[in-house]
């Protein structure tokens, strides 16, 4: 069990659940959390892009993650909750399913992707750390974010 | 030490406006080269300099400036003569002086920049005019400059002083460039005297300019500007919710706001705008200096200095500007011997005209030169592989001239180092598109050309028309709307034709093409009543008609930055937020009308060719085509393949001509021969020979190949149907391939090639596979 530390000790991820699994995002790259918002589609976007939001009158680009990590899609009815995230000085967001606490990795517990996930997504995992009973996926935001 | 730093910032934003007005001020001189005041003028702004440069200890600076200063003070004093030799010189020293600015400004020193060619010049220059006791004047000046060095240092820390002062309350203007002088107002005379001695009269507007304006930082604007977009966001969601409400105080304090919002969106506008003299001011030279280098004679005329526009787009206007300058002298106005030999003066006359026109600043570049020939630039076009042979003949003459903007494209014969290394106006055009601005040209052999730019006010806030299509809400900036036509479902039926699988809408007597923008989205328009929304668009000198589901209003929107995953799409220029909060995005109309027209008419243009040969000789009812119903009189309707038609026309009778036989009418400059269905099949017409007189316009469909078409009339265009599921017949006729029952009426099927024979007999003539001798005599083939 060789672990291939990409961060040195510890960090903190805030974690969101995704069709059933957990995901992390180092947390000094999340802005906010809200609650599902209106959204105004975009006609000819790639599928991921579910469309924009009005944040205090900024324009975000909301990611569908599940269709990014090629993930079935949500279930009729059910709201997402939006993670506002701040790349290179521009704000992007990601639609999840909820919202889970923020949680200190340790680099020791860190893993590459697991086999099993799929070539899509693991793509967009940095790895995996594992938790107490579960594994908690830390997504890459820059390629999640990259068009 | 940080006050140090601040004085080398201000000295280097001050030299930079003095070198413009150098610039100005050398050119001008050369008009007139005995202007004692001018002369005085660039004295002074070099004096200046050199004073700050010793204080700062920028010897090379110091070194240049005054060997020009030297120059300088014998010509104000009449001891030298001003020739094209010395203004060379004294330019060469400018051109110095800029790049020592530059180097102090990216690096803080001077840096190898090599001042020993300037000085060299100037001190040749100097030589070759009429002795002067230099030693003497070269001490005076010596003495003089020694003693401002001091001056100049302590007004600099005097000025550092007032300004820091300054910047807590005051208005916020930006400064006024032009005459905006130096704050030191370098004394004329050697001794230096403090700015009220020299004279109270002669400088005081001056003084009153700069003291009534700060200097502020950019950025600092930006982000007022930014506030005061989302102010006006905030406004307009108040002002929707307070219409509702009862309360007469809420609704005045709404009112007020309302008011307020738009003054001070207004004047935040205002300290952003400059007036585009700013970016003019450094033509006259380039004029000048690639006129000499040419050998041409140009004279440079500007209308509207004044016009202002925000302080980016102003940036971002200058590099196209300047490079369409070049361009027009470079190859617009010809030689002087050219000139003469055409009848024209020598000097050309290269003009700049600015104006606000409808909420946008059109920027015109018009040259009185040879102008463009658009067979030439078809030609070339051609043989870049930019058009086809095919697309090209059917390009009218505006279309063609705006190839030149296409990547790739140029027409000098001979590189020049000036202009015309085949990146300029493709660069051009994509600079000015950046801004969501337009660029036009019109060229007139001979004459001359006029390129035309049309730029937004400002880039934050746009006017812009809100429209709705299938259930979501998008903006169309204004910039590129011309006119909304809407239709009720009965006007739409019979004015909405479908032409080649393209829909078109005449309007006035024009065929708009209409593209659907549901069908663009990939998605289903939400009006279902008939009703057609058109929404007419320019770009690139092409108009085309989106159709819409509705238009909802025109309002001023603050334009947001989509992300990268947005701006690949290529479709949008931004987003916005609207009244209520809903994001909408800004349609980007030239990209809109790059991707479904290009696509369409190429693609159609292509279909059409290959089709038209298959389809006229077709047999009746062999693949499902689709069939334009015409009336021709007497109740008979034929049916027509879609395919082979080009265009639908009216005609009006009276231009209808006779040419032995035949009937021809004049169209676009080409003699276009017609035939008439009702006589071609032998059809009882309601207006035959003797009543064509009392229908003044005939409905006329044009068929043409190559470079020849014909026009068939009809009485009515009727229908455009699909002939599928139709029951076909072989009962046919002279001139018919049989005959089909669509909407329960038996429709003739035309015999199109036959048709088109009857009208033109040698319409087929270079097909070499067809029977010239049957070609010949129509009759004979209409029977078969």
């Amino acid at each position: 069990m060789s672990s291939t530390a990409t961060t040195e000790g510890t960090a903190q991820l805030a974690t969101f659940w995704l069709d059933g699994d957990l995901y992390g995002v180092e947390v000094e790259h999340v802005q906010e959390v809200l609650r599902a918002q209106k959204l105004t589609r975009v006609p000819l976007a790639p599928p991921a892009v579910a469309g924009l939001i009005n944040l205090r009158g900024q324009v975000v680009t909301a990611i569908e993650l599940r269709e990014r990590l090629g993930r079935p899609a949500r279930a009729e009815g059910a709201e997402a909750v939006v993670i506002v995230v701040r790349m290179h000085g521009e704000a992007v967001s990601f639609l999840v399913d909820g919202i889970a606490d923020v949680v200190h990795v340790d680099a020791v517990d860190f893993e590459q992707p697991p086999d099993t996930l799929d070539g899509r997504g693991r793509e967009l995992i940095r790895g995996a750390y594992k938790l107490d009973g579960r594994l908690l996926l830390a997504l890459d935001v820059a390629r999640v974010v990259a068009a | 030490m940080d006050g140090l730093d601040d004085i080398v910032e201000d000295f280097l934003v001050e030299s930079h406006e003095n070198l413009d007005q150098l610039d100005r001020d050398l050119v001008a001189l050369e008009q007139e080269p005995n202007s004692r005041e001018r002369l005085s003028s660039i004295f002074r702004t070099i004096h200046t300099i050199k004073g700050t440069s010793g204080f700062l200890a920028f010897g090379k600076l110091e070194q240049v400036a005054h060997v020009g200063e030297n120059m300088l003070s014998r010509l104000r004093d009449g001891a030298l003569q001003l020739t094209p030799h010395r203004t060379d010189a004294l330019l060469t020293m400018v051109d110095t002086v800029r790049e020592l600015l530059g180097s102090i400004e990216t690096t803080g020193g001077e840096g190898s920049v090599d001042v020993s060619r300037a000085v060299e010049l100037i001190s040749a220059a100097l030589e070759d005019g009429p002795a002067a006791p230099e030693a003497e004047v070269q001490a005076a000046v010596e003495t003089a400059a020694e003693a401002q060095v001091v001056e100049a240092a302590v007004e600099v820390v005097e000025e550092e002083l007032a300004a820091i002062e300054e910047t807590v309350p005051a208005p916020v203007a930006v400064p006024v460039p032009a005459p905006a002088a130096p704050v030191v107002p370098a004394p004329v005379a050697a001794a230096p005297a403090k700015p009220a001695a020299a004279g109270e009269e002669e400088h005081a507007p001056r003084r009153a300019v700069a003291d009534s304006t700060i200097r502020v930082d950019v950025d600092l604007l930006d982000a007022l500007m930014q506030l005061v977009g989302e102010l006006v966001l905030t406004r307009n969601q108040i002002v929707q919710y307070v219409s509702r409400q009862a309360d007469t105080d809420l609704v005045r304090a709404g009112q007020r706001l309302n008011l307020i919002a738009s003054e001070l969106q207004e004047g935040v506008m205002k300290t952003r705008m400059q007036p585009i003299d700013h970016i003019w001011s450094k033509l006259p030279r380039v004029v000048r200096d690639l006129g000499q280098q040419c050998g041409k004679s140009v004279r440079l005329a500007m209308e509207g200095n004044e016009t202002e526009l925000d302080k980016t787009l102003l940036e971002a206007v200058k590099d196209p500007l300047t490079h369409l300058v070049r361009n027009s002298v470079d190859h617009g106005i010809e030689k002087p011997e050219a000139r003469r030999a055409a009848g024209k003066a020598s000097e050309g006359v290269l003009s700049l005209r600015a104006r606000h026109e409808s909420g946008q600043v059109v920027v015109e570049v018009v040259d009185d030169g040879a102008g463009i020939d658009p067979v030439r630039i078809g030609e070339s076009a051609v043989r870049k592989g930019l058009v086809t042979p095919d697309q090209l003949a059917r390009m009218a003459t505006t279309d063609i001239l705006q190839l030149i903007f296409a990547p790739g494209f140029s027409t000098a014969a001979a590189v020049t180092n000036v202009s015309g290394r085949g990146v300029g106006m493709d660069v051009v055009k994509t600079n000015i598109e950046a801004i969501g601005g337009t660029i036009e040209i019109e060229s007139e052999p001979g004459r001359g050309t006029c390129t035309r730019l049309r730029i937004p006010l400002t880039l934050a806030i746009v006017p812009a028309l809100t429209i709705e299509c299938a259930g979501d809400r998008y903006a169309i900036p204004q910039v590129s709307l011309q006119e909304l036509v809407s239709l009720d479902a009965e006007k739409a039926a019979s004015a909405v034709e479908t032409v080649g699988g393209a829909q078109v809408y005449r309007l006035r007597g024009e065929l708009l093409p209409l593209v659907q923008l549901a069908d663009v989205f990939g998605t289903s328009s939400e009006r279902h009543d008939g009703h057609v929304v058109i929404a007419v668009l320019r770009s690139e000198g092409r108009r085309f008609g989106l159709v819409v589901d509705r238009v909802i209003n025109t309002e001023e929107i603050v334009v947001k930055a989509v992300g990268a995953q947005l701006k690949s799409i290529g479709l949008y220029s931004g987003a916005t937020v609207l009244g209520d909060g809903t994001v909408a995005l800004i349609l980007d109309v030239q990209a809109l009308a790059r991707r479904a027209l290009r696509a369409e008419t190429v693609e159609r243009a292509e279909q059409r060719t290959a089709a038209s040969a298959a389809a006229a000789t077709a047999s009746a009812g062999a693949e499902r085509t689709r069939m334009l119903l015409a009336a021709i009189g007497g109740g008979r309707r034929v049916a027509i393949p879609l395919d082979t038609v080009t265009r639908l026309e009216q005609v009006k009778t009276a231009t209808v001509e006779r040419v032995g036989s035949r009937e021809v009418v004049q169209y676009r400059g080409a003699i276009l021969p017609i035939v008439r269905l009702d006589q071609h099949l032998g059809a009882a017409s309601a207006y035959g020979y003797g009543e064509e007189s009392t229908k003044d316009t005939l409905e006329v469909i044009v068929y043409a190949d190559h470079d020849r078409s014909v026009a068939i009339v009809v009485e009515e265009i009727l229908d455009i149907v699909d002939d599928t599921e139709v029951r076909h017949s072989d009962i046919d006729d002279m001139g018919l391939l049989g005959s089909a029952v669509f909407g329960d009426k038996v429709t003739e099927l035309l015999d199109v090639r036959a048709a088109i024979l009857a009208a033109d007999p040698g319409f087929y003539a270079f097909e070499t596979s067809f029977d010239t001798s049957a070609a010949a005599d129509s009759d004979d083939l209409m029977a078969v």
